[in-house]
């Protein structure tokens, strides 16, 4: 009996084949993101990821999809059975959107993308198509590629497949738009906001749930504001910054530019770059021996890396 | 690959054993000079307890027991292991039930145990950093009065660590709508076997790097220590319902959980538990479960007030839908606290029906749940074996229970057999081998049947990144041959220094 994670699937098949096993590649999906990580080795060929989705079981809450999926098209077919998942919807591919692992700015009610991928399935360095994770929503078999993979800019791999967590569309979903509330009051006058996000200046929050509850806690809101509904969250600013949640109160429009902030997981986006961060040395070592685990010679995203991202 | 000769398989791995009193070690004198001398343990007796842990696997080995209190304890400890080609291996409560702290190849063990401060709480960035011997209900405890709580909950929160958690990536009841132990791990401390101390993560949105933190969580002690963790801290919900729905069938059950979930409600906990265990539980405890169902389900949803009364409804309707025979909302705190406690205890009460379990751990896709319970009966029944159900129903986390008693010839070997039936039958079902417990020496043999060479191959190239040597925790996880250098480890014991 062959192991129940070995791909029989031709076209993931030929996908491995068209990576082969020499030469810098890189995988292209939308090229939403093209620039994280650094410029890539101008000699790179690229091959883009197949697409579709396999198997969507909504009963299970997961979906098997394709790499070259975009994101919108995959939360369409999850939406036509009242789903969604954690993948950004930001103009990508499912595989972009793993292989960069941001998080949608409603992360706080969509979940995150590093624990939305159940299984992943890449092509090696060697050409070799691998899984990890599985199929379940709860899995702890083995050492865990799925955590690994998420962020990694695919320079352990190139995705080709993954499965997807989806959760249930709420009944209800609202945004609301405050001038004159705290932001930082709102994760204790609301249970679950889906988003809580900040200019500086005003304050958005994202109440999803049964209607009684979104009224309820809508009006639990008033109490630290006024809030108005809102058509949708602000436009975000281009360049991304990852502080700490406790470091958003002290935000610095003479360093960011303008920005939305999220409260509660402490993402900006900001008119200005971020500081440029490192890796401390141990750490950076590490990344290094990973880096040579899976990709010895160096051909997958040739002069991408994680630490400069 | 077989169920059964486990510990031929163990005997085989550990080692000599020389049956004498050890002489005087200089491994023993350098680790009591990097700690202290009480510290250090290295008596038969001390030795004996660490063999074991939860699991029915014996043939384990131990060396030097440390206790170590600092970061830099543990960096020595490691330090002294690498000059002495010596393998570690952590050790939290040993409630784990997979035998991933039985140490092979009488490595130095580093307890946890006096490293279990609770460090900080931090309201602000929503964390809360503890160090690994912190049981994990204490820190439950700990959070209650500011309104919080750790949301991992295994059966066995009294007694397990944080550190255990980490290292099983451990989930629980009410994992279901919060999330395993990955997903609340933010930040790690950890001390590779080379010695060094590395911080994983971090609290900012969206740390540089590779995701190591995730990478070593669930990685069950073979990439290093865990010294301190960052766990988010969950707000508690202002309401929750707890159902008992009762069941002439376990199918019907498992069938209402699939439906509940279809139907678009997650709630914070689905458990079922069949008819045999819910008598057990009702003679250890009294907790209020009917005797003459064939099977319950606890269904528990937590939030706002109205909208989990609408969930609560629904359920209930859902469950009738499904041929449950009675659906009934705890009344008060207090018999909700009571039903959980019958949940919790559940493997407790085992004790009065035979002196031995062994309790099984798979997961399969939920709408399969009915037919691989129907399986799971029949294979039971084949080897003469008695099984109870109790499980995590929401997320199809089956918990076979083999209940039996060892004194009788072949019987543990039946079990084993069974097991591996159960194993099989689940991965057959698209399952997954393990949904909590991790693999450990238990399910070693059976990684094929889910992975290829391939897929082993990149899992062991994750551990040589952390351990090139696999110095820490040799013989787990992944079979013989997948696993760098576990053979060296094992075999470089010093005849003269076990008994």
């Amino acid at each position: 009996m062959s192991p129940l994670l070995a791909v029989d699937d031709p076209v993931l098949l030929s996908f491995a084949d068209e990576v082969g096993a020499s030469g810098p590649v890189a995988a292209a999906g939308r090229r939403t993101r093209w620039e994280r990580g650094g410029a890539l080795h101008p000699d790179t060929r690229l091959v883009t990821a197949p697409t579709g989705i396999v198997a969507y079981s909504p009963a299970e809450m997961t979906a098997q999809v394709r790499a070259g999926t975009s994101v919108e098209e995959f939360h369409l077919a999850l939406a036509e059975h009242g789903q969604r998942s954690a993948l950004p919807e930001r103009g990508g591919t499912v595989g972009g959107a793993i292989a960069v692992g941001e998080n949608a700015a409603s992360s706080l009610g969509r979940g995150r993308v590093r624990t939305a991928v159940l299984q992943i399935r890449y092509v090696s360095a060697e050409g070799r198509m691998v899984s990890g994770g599985g199929p379940t929503v709860k899995n702890v078999t083995g050492f865990d590629l799925p955590r690994l993979m998420v962020g990694s800019l695919g320079t352990l791999g190139l995705f080709a497949e993954a499965i997807i967590r989806t959760n249930p569309i709420p009944e209800v979903s609202v945004w609301l738009r405050s001038d004159d509330a705290n932001p930082f009051a709102v994760p204790t006058t609301v249970l679950k906001p889906s988003a809580i996000l900040w200019d500086g200046d005003q304050t958005w929050v994202e109440l999803e749930g049964h209607r009684i509850d979104v009224v309820s806690e809508q009006g639990r809101l008033g109490a630290i504001g006024s809030f108005r509904e809102a058509d949708g969250p602000p436009a975000l600013p281009h360049h991304r910054w990852s502080l700490r949640p406790a470091e958003l109160a002290s935000l610095d429009r003479a360093a960011t530019g303008a920005f939305v902030a999220s409260v509660g997981t402490g993402t900006v986006w900001a008119t200005n770059p971020a500081p440029p961060r490192s890796l401390d040395l141990g750490v950076a070592a590490l990344t290094e021996r990973m880096k040579h685990e899976f990709d010895p010679t160096g051909r997958l995203n040739p002069g991408r890396s994680v630490a400069t991202a | 690959m077989a169920g059964t000769a486990w510990s031929d398989r163990l005997r085989n791995l550990t080692g000599r054993r020389a049956g004498t009193t050890p002489v005087a070690d200089p491994l023993v004198a350098d680790l009591q000079q990097a700690l202290s001398a009480d510290r250090v343990h290295d008596s038969g007796v001390h030795r004996a307890l660490m063999k074991k842990d939860a699991s029915v696997f014996t043939g384990g080995v131990s060396g030097p027991l440390c206790y170590p209190e600092t970061t830099e304890e543990v960096q020595a400890i490691m330090r002294i292991a690498e000059r002495h080609d010596r393998a570690v291996v952590p050790r939290g409560a040993g409630t784990g039930l997979a035998g991933g702290a039985i140490p092979l190849g009488a490595p130095i063990v580093i307890a946890a145990t006096r490293m279990n401060r609770i460090v900080d709480v931090d309201l602000d960035d929503r964390v809360a950093w503890v160090e690994p011997g912190v049981v994990n209900l204490d820190l439950t405890r700990h959070l209650q009065p500011l309104g919080f709580h750790f949301a991992p909950d295994p059966s066995s929160q009294q007694v397990c660590t944080i550190g255990g958690n980490v290292a099983n990536n451990s989930g629980g009841p009410h994992c279901l709508a919060y999330g395993v132990t990955n997903a609340h791990v933010v930040a790690l401390e950890v001390v590779l076997p080379s010695g060094e101390a590395l911080m994983l993560g971090g609290l900012d949105a969206e740390p540089l790097g590779y995701d190591l933190r995730g990478a070593f969580v669930g990685s069950e002690g073979t990439l290093g220590f865990t010294t301190k963790v960052a766990v988010t801290i969950t707000p508690n919900a202002p309401a929750v319902r707890t159902l008992l729905l009762s069941f002439d069938t376990i199918r019907d059950a498992a069938n209402t959980v699939g439906a509940i979930i279809a139907d678009g409600i997650v709630p914070a906990a689905l458990e079922v538990m069949d008819q045999r265990i819910t008598e057990a539980v009702e003679n250890y405890v009294g907790a209020g479960y009917p005797t003459d169902a064939g099977a319950v389900l606890l269904a528990e949803v937590d939030g706002l007030a109205d909208g989990i009364a609408i969930d609560a409804d629904r359920i209930g309707e859902i469950g009738r839908a499904h041929g449950a025979i009675d659906v009934r909302q705890a009344a008060t705190e207090e018999e909700r606290a009571l039903l959980w406690k019958g949940r919790k205890t559940a493997f407790g009460a085992i004790a009065q029906i035979a002196p031995d379990y062994y309790l099984h751990d798979t997961v399969v896709p939920r709408a399969k749940l009915a037919d691989v319970l129907d399986e799971v009966y029949a294979i039971a029944e084949r080897h003469d074996v008695l099984v109870m159900n109790v499980f995590h129903a929401g997320d199809g986390n089956l918990h076979p229970l083999l209940v039996f008693d060892a004194r009788i010839e072949g019987k543990l070997d039946a079990v084993h057999a069974a097991g591996s039936e159960i194993l099989a039958a689940s991965v057959a079902a698209g399952g997954v081998l393990s949904g909590e417990h991790g693999i450990g020496v238990e399910k070693q043999a059976y990684m094929d049947q889910m992975f290829t060479d391939d897929d082993m191959d990149h899992q062991g190239r994750l551990r040589r990144a952390f351990d090139p040597v696999c110095r820490a925790n040799p013989g787990k996880v992944l079979p013989m041959g997948h696993s760098c250098a576990d053979i060296a480890a094992l075999r470089s014991v010093p005849s003269e220094v076990w008994g």
